[in-house]
Formats: C-alpha cells, sequence, structure tokens
C-alpha cells in the first residue's frame, strides 16, 4: 500500500454495509435524505458539504464534493469561497480559544 | 430481440477502433437489461448545415470551429427541403457549426418554416455581428423560429473557457437584444430556449435545479430572461475526446457515463424519433453518430434517395458515445428525460 488513501476506495464506500448491512442502509438514506433539495437546494448543500470536507479533511470527501459542486453548477470562485468559510472557522475556533487563555492568564498574573 | 442487439452490436463495431475497453460495449449493456434500441416513429428532422463555425469550444463532438469549410450547398439544401416536405415533421432542427455562417440560411429557414409547426436554429449568439445579426434575428422573428441558444455556465471564467475569452459578455449581450425583439419574453409567442453543456468531465446539473436558477440569475443581474433551459452531458467523441485524453481523463470519464447508465432513458432518447442530416446529405440517427461515422441503418443513404422516414424496428446504431445520452436523468433532444 503506497498510501492510506487510494482514490479507487471512494467508490467501494457501499461495502462498509456487507457486515452491518442495517446500519449502513441507516445511514445511507439518512445522507441521502440530508442532500436531497429541501430549504436548501442541492447545490448549496454541496457547497456546505465541500467546505466541511476540507474543515475535517477528508480527501474522499474533497474529491467528491468538489465534482458535485461542479455538477450541480457551482463555479470555482463559489467554491474557493466556501473553502475560506471553512478556514474562518478553523482558524477562528483557534484564535477565540484565546479568551481562555488570557482568562487564565489574567487570573494568574499580578 | 437477441437477433436486434446482435445487428446492432455488430453495426457498433464500425466504431469499436475508439471504443474503450474498460467499459461494456453499449450493445451488451442494453442486452444484459433485456432493452433493445430501436427507431420508433420519426417526428423531428435534423439538418447540420456545416461545420464551419467562429468558435473552437473543447467540448464540440463535431469539431467544428473557424477553418473547417464543409457547409451544406443549395443542391443539397433543395434535397433536403424537398424530404421535409415528402415527410411531414412535427419538428425541424437546423445545427451546425453556426447556421448562421452557412450563406444559404435564410433560402433553408423560408422554405423548412412553412413545413413544420417547430422550426428550430441552433446559435452560439456569436457568430454574426452587427446589422447581419439584426436581420438574421428579424428572419427568425419573421418566421416564428425557435432560438436555441448555448450558455454553458452563468460563471464567466467557465463560459470563457469552454467558448473562447470574452465569449460570456458578448452572450449576454446578445440575450438582451433577442429580449429586446421580443424573443423569450411570455407573450411574445417567441421560443428562446437556453442549452448548457459541463463545462469539463463531469456530468450535467438537475435540468430543473438548473432551469430555475439559470432564471434567478439572469433575471437579477442582467435583467434577461428565457424560455426553458436543456441540459446535455458531453459526449466522448471529436475534440471533447482529445481533451479528456490530453488531461489523462477520458478513462474516468467513460466509467462515470457507464456507471450513470439508466434503463429507463431508452424509452425516450432522442435517437429514437428524430433522424439527422450531415452537411453532405447522408442520413443517421443522430448528430454524434455523424461524429462517429455510423450511417443511419448502417448504410449510407443519401437524403435524395430516401422516399419516406426511417423504417420503425430498425436498430439505431450504438457505440460507447451513447453512454452520454443514458447517464443518470439521460436526454433528449427536448433535454432531460422526466424520471
Amino acid at each position: 500500500m503506497e498510501t492510506y488513501y487510494q482514490p479507487k476506495d471512494l467508490s467501494k464506500f457501499g461495502e462498509i454495509g456487507k457486515d452491518a448491512p442495517e446500519l449502513a442502509k441507516k445511514f445511507f438514506e439518512y445522507y441521502e435524505a440530508v442532500f436531497a433539495e429541501g430549504e436548501l437546494t442541492e447545490r448549496e448543500k454541496a457547497l456546505i458539504a465541500l467546505a466541511v470536507a476540507h474543515a475535517v479533511q477528508c480527501p474522499y470527501c474533497i474529491d467528491a464534493y468538489t465534482q458535485a459542486c461542479l455538477e450541480k453548477g457551482s463555479n470555482l470562485a463559489e467554491m474557493t469561497e466556501a473553502v475560506h468559510v471553512a478556514t474562518a472557522i478553523r482558524g477562528g475556533a483557534s484564535l477565540v480559544h484565546g479568551v481562555q487563555m488570557r482568562n487564565v492568564a489574567t487570573k494568574l498574573s499580578l | 430481440m437477441a437477433n436486434t442487439v446482435d445487428q446492432a452490436e455488430n453495426i457498433s463495431t464500425l466504431y469499436a477502433n475508439a471504443d474503450s475497453s474498460l467499459i461494456e460495449p453499449f450493445g451488451r449493456t442494453l442486452f444484459q437489461h433485456n432493452l433493445t434500441l430501436t427507431r420508433g416513429e420519426t417526428t423531428t428532422l435534423q439538418i447540420n448545415v456545416g461545420l464551419l463555425c467562429n468558435l473552437f469550444c473543447k467540448h464540440c463532438h463535431l469539431e467544428a470551429g473557424p477553418l473547417r469549410d464543409q457547409l451544406m450547398d443549395a443542391e443539397t439544401i433543395d434535397q433536403v427541403v424537398d424530404y421535409a416536405a415528402r415527410n411531414r415533421f412535427e419538428a425541424i432542427d437546423i445545427t451546425g457549426g453556426s447556421p448562421e455562417l452557412n450563406p444559404r440560411i435564410e433560402n433553408l429557414v423560408r422554405k423548412l418554416a412553412p413545413l413544420t409547426s417547430r422550426l428550430m436554429v441552433r446559435s452560439n449568439l456569436l457568430a454574426l455581428e452587427g446589422p447581419a445579426w439584426g436581420k438574421y434575428i428579424s428572419l427568425c422573428k419573421e418566421n416564428r423560429v425557435i432560438i436555441i441558444a448555448s450558455l454553458p455556465s452563468l460563471n464567466k471564467a467557465q463560459t470563457d473557457a469552454q467558448r473562447g475569452e470574452g465569449a460570456f459578455q458578448r452572450i449576454v449581450a446578445a440575450l438582451k437584444k433577442l429580449n429586446a425583439v421580443g424573443y423569450g419574453i411570455e407573450g411574445t409567442g417567441l421560443t428562446l430556449n437556453l442549452a448548457s453543456n459541463p463545462v469539463g468531465a463531469f456530468m450535467n446539473a438537475s435540468q430543473i435545479q438548473a432551469e430555475k436558477r439559470f432564471h434567478e440569475i439572469l433575471l437579477k443581474k442582467w435583467g434577461i430572461n428565457f424560455t426553458r433551459l436543456y441540459n446535455f452531458n458531453n459526449v466522448p467523441l471529436g475534440r471533447f475526446r482529445r481533451w479528456l485524453q490530453s488531461r489523462g481523463e477520458l478513462d474516468n470519464y467513460l466509467i462515470k457515463l457507464a456507471g450513470l447508465f439508466n434503463p429507463c432513458s431508452i424509452s425516450s432518447i432522442m435517437c429514437r424519433t428524430s433522424v439527422s442530416i450531415n452537411w453532405q446529405g447522408y442520413l443517421f440517427d443522430c448528430d454524434f453518430n455523424i461524429a462517429s461515422e455510423q450511417y443511419l441503418g448502417g448504410n449510407k443513404i443519401h437524403v435524395s434517395q430516401m422516399a419516406g422516414l426511417p423504417a420503425q424496428g430498425l436498430p439505431v446504431m450504438v457505440g460507447e458515445h451513447c453512454y452520454a445520452c443514458t447517464a443518470g436523468t439521460g436526454f433528449t433532444c427536448g433535454g432531460a428525460i422526466t424520471a
């Protein structure tokens, strides 16, 4: 195995149900329902998924939702902005914890 | 049934030199699904008036472009008109290349308009400019011609990447002009449909959702109206096939198309009910078979020798490019097939 991540493994996702079919069935039905058009369009949901894929840094998800975004009519500028949203939240999540740091430091300092 | 499948399969070997061994031959996939692809009643006549085009689009299966000088001549045009007069078609669809660049287009439009209730012309909207464009639009309006205009994306960068630098802004300007004369405006009876192909090696969007979005964005950003949007997958032939090869994406694209084969698409696929004529006057099941040189029924028949409509039950000539029309929701000449 040259790498833990193999692009062709993405298409094997369904095999995860082989030894726990009921759980897989529930998951995939839920997954399908989540991404169906509702109050948000499928295109909007794909952009959210793309951003989350970058936040959780899942190569499978990045590959799949880059294609999904393009297929649903998004463009590179929109997709790049979505990635920046993920970046801002990840960066912001670190930075906002600086308040805790400051609280502790203030409490301990003269 | 098997005989028909075998026949279609054998005929498709004409194109076998370009087929991929990575996917099932299309005829075999039909057989595995207990399906046959045979002609029904022909209701649409598609006329390809030539390969000359002002653009050099990366996805063009016919490899049309500014240096292609293959144009339907006056004699062939007369023969096509005679054929249309002998057989009443519900719809006649003029395509190219850029149909506007055939110098005999006005003659063709005027002669065909009385012969059908739906005369359509494809247009990239950029072939003519100034007074020539105005004159052409007047011709279309006068003859109640349905205009099918190409707009791959609502995004400038994506559209320009497919159709050439600056194309997007010029298309927007042309659509505004069409609206100004009534095309795409409700109540005028002048139909302006948009045709959209994916701007790369991926599938097309859901037609219903894409149409809704195109309506919203075009109206909001540019005040543009249109009638319907039709989505088409890119077909792995010609220039698009070579582009896929150059990116190392041909196999992935073919596998993706074949993996999305939808058996439900076969009953209403466009090649069952249309017949296409190339610029020389020869008959094919569809425009994609013109690109793959698979003649109607496997025989090189000229329109001047064709008395009636193609026989019902005649096998449609197939190849791996057929997967583009059967992937997902599939498409007809009228866009996505209703699920």
